[in-house]
């Protein structure tokens, strides 16, 4: 109805003291600001320190482990007895780490709906020779394509190219740490003793380097036909195939699934890595509650210049009640205040946000533990552009609310007879 | 063929707070269309506060209230605040205007709150108010430029805007010396002798009254001359 007269008051009352409308809108700009900031900044963090471990992991791994039957014959004899036997010193089975099967399993695997993509590995326990020395280490065996489709491996190979272990025959990508003790440059050819005493050599192509020292140290990667080479096995020896899901939270229902159907150990990522999603929920967590405490602590500035304004303007309020304006008419007007001291403040807080974790973005950081990061990470999650402005608007909008229904019950009698 | 526009039958009220004080006690009268009236009575004789139950600002009271024959009793906050607005014109002692608004739109706000005229003619309505007061030329001032009279002239154009009913005072010419007094003062009789606008003016100032067509005397929350 008379909503533009409203909102012509309100500018008028917003402009008449527009140093306490700025102040105010300032409070609400420099807390959305740095709740945008804090949380793109950490969350930047916490996917950069996950991905190290979980971009690696695959969310179901598939594989045969070396254990002891659970089921002994004798159990079939004193099942249904009154006997009970005691079995000391079981020992496993002389059994290969082979997946059986392994060629129909995959075909499977791929046309689950649920699947992104699964990578076949090898690992073989190998000795490096180094002169007279012999350093142990474990050679993954991979397909580096699928491999570089779900686990990034290109980032992780600092030198050289991770192709080349496909497109050179018997060529090898050392661990970071690895290359350093043996002292290996690209192009060098260094020997590999299997665990079953063969010796072939290999030649280096590239460097790769996870971040996580152990696993530099320790680990490297061949294709997989080199590596079965190096084992003497055949051509479908698989003793991992890693599971890369298009949900990541389906895994560990996906997993106890094929643990069933291929009667195999599947673990998933959740079991495996568990102290990565406590460490960053508990991250996302604090920097959730310092942002909205910022947003509070900018909800209550506003909370005061409202209540300032409106002992300010006591006069006018009544004035306005006497000519006719209801409480409900003087309630929207420092609404409006509020929401527009809101509005302004938090677009140009989205605004600051944004720019600051741009400018965070550009800042160096170069560490030896992750050789893809050149920059501080930033996450540009819109998620928390939406939280902070819809929080801005909230907390302007019950820092608005009390104060204007106070105003609106002003009597303007008391303050007219008052004078 | 007078007309009645208000109505007060057997307005009572009292304070409780510390100790129940009687103030106003069984007040009735009538005022009909065109009159020009004052109240006069000693200070702390209620007149201010029964003009306020009057102007419908305060509601707390026994009684009954008619304007324009409706009774203002048990109508809700923003239906009383419509009434206000469309019926009555309000002069205070001081003058209420708003400083963050010109003395144009301060004339403005209670016509574009009722909403009843397009913005350009209550701008030229406005305009037309200021001009019978003589102030037109100070239209597009802010309000604390002005001098008292002049402020008082504005509110009372402010009163006007919406062709109220009647226009009701409370002390209107209290603040204002001898000369601006006269000047209200003759303001108010153009008021109600060319425009036959209705007035009630609340006043302890002997000469104002004697000059109006009817004064109601009160002492003691009573009427005791009407």
């Amino acid at each position: 109805m008379n909503y533009k007269l409203i909102q012509n008051i309100a500018i008028s009352l917003l402009l008449a003291r527009w140093r306490q409308t700025l102040v105010a809108a300032i409070g609400v700009t420099f807390s959305i600001t740095m709740f945008i900031t804090l949380l793109s900044f950490m969350s930047g963090l916490n996917d950069l320190l996950d991905g190290l471990i979980l971009n690696r992991t695959p969310h179901v791994r598939l594989y045969k482990e070396i254990k002891a039957s659970d089921f002994q014959p004798i159990d079939l004899h004193s099942k249904n007895s009154h006997a009970y036997n005691f079995i000391r010193s079981v020992k496993p089975k002389s059994e290969k780490l082979e997946i059986q099967n392994s060629a129909a399993i995959i075909k499977n695997l791929k046309s689950d709906p649920r699947v992104l993509g699964v990578a076949p590995k090898v690992t073989a326990q190998v000795f490096f020779n180094v002169g007279s020395i012999e350093m142990t280490g474990v050679i993954n065996g991979v397909d580096p394509e699928a491999e570089n489709k779900l686990f990034f491996f290109n980032d992780y190979v600092t030198a050289g190219n991770f192709m080349d272990l496909k497109n050179i025959p018997n060529s090898i990508i050392l661990g970071k740490g690895a290359a350093e003790k043996m002292l290996a440059q690209i192009g060098d050819v260094v020997q590999v003793t299997s665990s079953k005493g063969d010796r072939i050599a290999l030649k280096v192509v590239g460097f790769f380097q996870s971040g996580l020292q152990d696993v530099d140290n320790i680990q490297s990667y061949a294709s997989i036909s080199t590596t079965q080479k190096l084992l003497g096995e055949s051509n479908n020896y698989l003793t991992d195939l890693q599971v890369k899901l298009n949900n990541i939270l389906l895994a560990p229902e996906v997993a106890k699934e094929y643990q069933k159907i291929y009667e195999i150990e599947a673990v998933d990522i959740q079991t495996a890595n568990s102290q990565f999603e406590t460490g960053s929920s508990v991250r996302s967590l604090i920097s959730y509650a310092v942002g909205i405490t910022l947003l509070i602590v900018a909800g209550f500035g506003i909370y005061n210049i409202l209540n300032m304004m409106i002992y300010e303007k006591m006069d006018s309020i009544a004035i306005l009640k006497a000519v006719g304006f209801s409480g409900r008419d003087v309630n929207r007007i420092f609404i409006l205040i509020a929401l527009s001291i809101g509005v302004f403040g938090g677009f140009l807080g989205l605004l600051g946000g944004f720019g600051l974790s741009a400018l965070i973005d550009q800042i160096p950081f170069n560490t030896n533990s992750l050789p893809t990061v050149k920059t501080y990470p930033i996450n540009y999650n819109p998620r928390y552009y939406l939280i902070g402005s819809s929080f801005a608007l909230i907390t302007t909008y019950l820092a608005g609310y009390f104060p204007s229904r106070k105003a609106s019950k002003i009597d303007p009698v008391i303050i007219i007879r008052g004078k | 063929m007078s007309q009645i526009i208000l109505e007060a039958r057997g307005i009572s009220k009292s304070f409780h707070d510390p100790v129940s004080i009687s103030v106003l006690k069984d007040i009735s009268f009538i005022l009909n269309r065109g009159e020009f009236v004052s109240v006069i009575g000693k200070s702390g004789c209620g007149k201010s506060t029964l003009l306020y139950i009057l102007s419908t600002m305060d509601t707390d009271y026994e009684g009954d209230l008619l304007i324009d024959q409706v009774s203002m009793k048990n109508k809700s906050e923003g239906e009383l605040a419509v009434v206000r607005n469309e019926k009555i014109g309000f002069v205070f002692q001081f003058h209420y205007l708003l400083n963050e608004f010109s003395v144009l739109e301060n004339v403005m706000l209670p016509g574009q709150k009722l909403g009843k005229y397009s913005p350009k003619e209550i701008k030229d309505r406005a305009y037309e108010k200021l001009k019978i007061l003589g102030i037109e030329n100070e239209a597009n001032k802010n309000p604390n430029q002005l001098s008292g009279g002049q402020k008082q002239r504005v509110a009372i154009a402010r009163a006007l805007i919406n062709d109220p009913l009647i226009i009701m005072g409370d002390e209107p010419t209290g603040n204002l010396d001898k000369k601006n007094s006269e000047i209200v003062f003759d303001i108010f009789k153009e008021l109600a002798d060319v425009y036959g606008q209705s007035l009630l003016i609340v006043t302890h100032d002997n000469e104002f009254a004697s000059k109006t067509q009817r004064i109601i005397e009160m002492q003691d929350g009573s009427i005791i001359r009407m």
